[in-house]
């Protein structure tokens, strides 16, 4: 029970009952579908950047708890920073969910929350899921899609 | 502890000795989590017996050769066991005839023999083959391929909101165009069991023959492929207790005869020369090359021990985990049944408010109870469900109806982990 509660703590809890960011951005200019074939979920990231400055990232999609939480929480971190984060990050919490760090970098922030999933080797891809996308989004670098 | 009173229909088969029967499942002895194991994904594949485990064994040890080919004792008896495999199945499923039965390394490559053979000679652009909503993706992709390579077209028969084929919208659905009929006995996803006899009749007027996928029916209730009067049954091994890597196909003889082989190699040919080739009679015209002849045997023992506990007393102890198990979820705040259909076998599909089905799946397995949670190989289905997934609770013979009270516990604590009200 106690892998549970690590699994599950209380703010993955909260974003996967209210995630932020969440929706669809308009004027992105870059987007991406990821996809889990092993379970059927789906997401799918849209990001305006303003050089290389993050301005503005959404997600959208149904998951799983972990997954759900995952794209929100990251999103977050995304949000306001330099695209290049992504890479440091990502490497980072890849070697969180799977049980490869020790000592969590302070870069992590609140994603430290996700070391319960080491304990679940199938659901590291929950977990990896909307990051996954969003580096393929930023190397498939798209025009811009506008309503206009 | 059980309720007395079920389905009169059923209540005519003697109680199953659940603690017995489980004695003959080494694999259900042991611990998951810390906890005892509660299988709940027969519909998976099911667990094996002592028996099943023990013929394969002994196969190996004392009676193994290969088949149709030696001219010394082993290979003669080898073969012998082989094809008294064969008759059992024809008993098992009351075909009219042993050579009516081909084995296959399970239900997914009976339809594909029968797409890439049947189909293939007979389909023409614009001829349709006609499926159901709540197809296993492997009775719909052979299909999906086989009409495009043709210009053929994939039909599907709806389901209404109760996960049920209706009989009218599915003989609307033939029509002038239809070559072949695919459709599933029992829906894995759902448990619906649809009404094949009455389908087959529908098609049969129109000289349409019917695959029917049977892998979830074949553990849960007699088979009787004469009063189906369909022209093809397809199930596997592996859900019927036996092992994996073995299933069989049945077709009428006077369909199997008119088909070209699937596989080339050796034991399906009569001679080879490089001009010419001609093949064996059916069915070994489609058993090309050394079959799994350790996976017969290990199947024809599963088919002993089914028959030995009796699939009349199988299908009501089953009938009876079902209804139990449904009481039991549908009382569990949040929760809702996925497939409400009139007959149901095996199966139950269902949804917690606020918590996925991975997140179910994971939780319930910290409790030692193993389920299913995704799509179940029917993305087709959970759309039109409006569902991306669900979580599956699936029985066999030995689960008992404490496991259903755990699996209700479990989903209790699945609800107090992600509340009561979520967004």
């Amino acid at each position: 029970m106690s892998e549970l509660m690590d699994l599950y703590q209380e703010v993955i809890l909260d974003h996967t009952r209210r995630p932020r960011n969440f929706g669809s951005l308009e004027h992105a200019t870059h987007r991406a579908e990821g996809h889990n074939p092993l379970c059927g979920d789906r997401v799918a990231v849209s990001l305006r950047l303003d050089g290389d400055v993050v301005r503005e990232i959404r997600f959208e999609g149904k998951g799983c708890a972990i997954s759900t939480a995952s794209a929100s929480m990251m999103t977050e971190l995304l949000k306001g920073g330099e695209a290049g984060l992504l890479q440091t990050v990502f490497g980072q919490f890849q070697d969180l969910v799977t049980g490869r760090l020790i000592e969590p970098p302070e870069d992590l922030g609140k994603l430290v929350a996700f070391a319960g999933v080491a304990a679940f080797p199938v659901r590291v891809k929950c977990a990896t899921l909307a990051w996954h996308t969003v580096k393929a989004a930023l190397q498939n670098r798209q025009q811009p899609i506008t309503t206009e | 502890m059980r309720r007395a009173t079920t389905s009169s229909a059923q209540t005519a088969a003697p109680p199953l000795d659940v603690d017995r029967l489980r004695r003959d499942f080494p694999i259900l002895s042991g611990r998951t989590a810390g906890k005892p194991l509660v299988y709940l994904d027969s519909a998976a594949s099911t667990q094996k017996p002592t028996p099943v485990i023990e013929a394969m064994n002994a196969f190996y040890r004392e009676g193994y050769a290969n088949i149709h080919r030696g001219l010394y004792a082993l290979s003669l008896e080898a073969t012998e066991a082989y094809e008294e495999v064969r008759c059992k199945v024809q008993r098992f499923i009351n075909a009219r005839e042993s050579r009516e039965v081909v084995f296959v390394r399970g239900t997914t490559e009976a339809i594909n023999l029968v797409a890439g053979t049947l189909a293939r000679q007979r389909l023409e652009a614009g001829d349709e083959i006609l499926v159901s909503t709540l197809e296993h993706h492997s009775n719909i992709v052979p299909w999906q391929r086989i009409c495009e390579e043709k210009g053929g077209v994939l039909r599907v028969a709806p389901i209404d909101d109760n996960g049920e084929v209706r009989l009218e919208a599915f003989e609307r659905a033939l029509g002038s165009r239809t070559r072949l009929v695919a459709i599933a006995h029992v829906s894995n996803a759902l448990g619906t069991v649809n009404p094949v006899a009455e389908m087959v009749r529908m098609a049969r007027r129109r000289e349409i023959p019917v695959l029917v996928d049977g892998a979830q029916a074949a553990p849960h209730f007699q088979l009787d492929v004469q009063a189906l009067d369909c022209d093809f049954y397809a199930f596997s091994g592996h859900k019927v207790y036996g092992p994996t890597g073995v299933g069989v196909l049945y077709g009428k003889s006077s369909l199997l005869e008119t088909m070209p082989p699937y596989q080339c190699g050796g034991e399906m040919i009569r001679s080879v020369s490089f001009e010419r080739t001609s093949y064996k009679e059916i069915p070994y015209r489609f058993e090309a090359g050394t079959p799994d002849i350790v996976g017969v045997i290990g199947l024809g023992a599963a088919l002993d021990y089914l028959g030995a506990v009796g699939l009349e007393c199988i299908a009501a102890h089953e009938s009876e985990l079902l209804s139990h198990a449904t009481e039991a979820l549908a009382s569990v705040p949040g929760v809702r049944i996925v497939g409400r259909a009139g007959r149901k076998a095996g199966v139950l599909s269902f949804v917690v408010e606020g918590a996925h089905p991975h997140d179910i799946g994971t939780i319930l397995d910290q409790e030692g109870i193993a389920i299913r949670g995704g799509h179940h190989c029917a993305q087709p289905l959970m759309e039109r469900l409006g569902l991306p997934a669900t979580a599956r609770a699936s029985f066999g013979l030995y689960n008992s109806h404490a496991e259903v009270d755990r699996l209700a516990d479990g989903v209790r604590k699945v609800r107090e982990i992600f509340g009561s009200c979520p967004s």
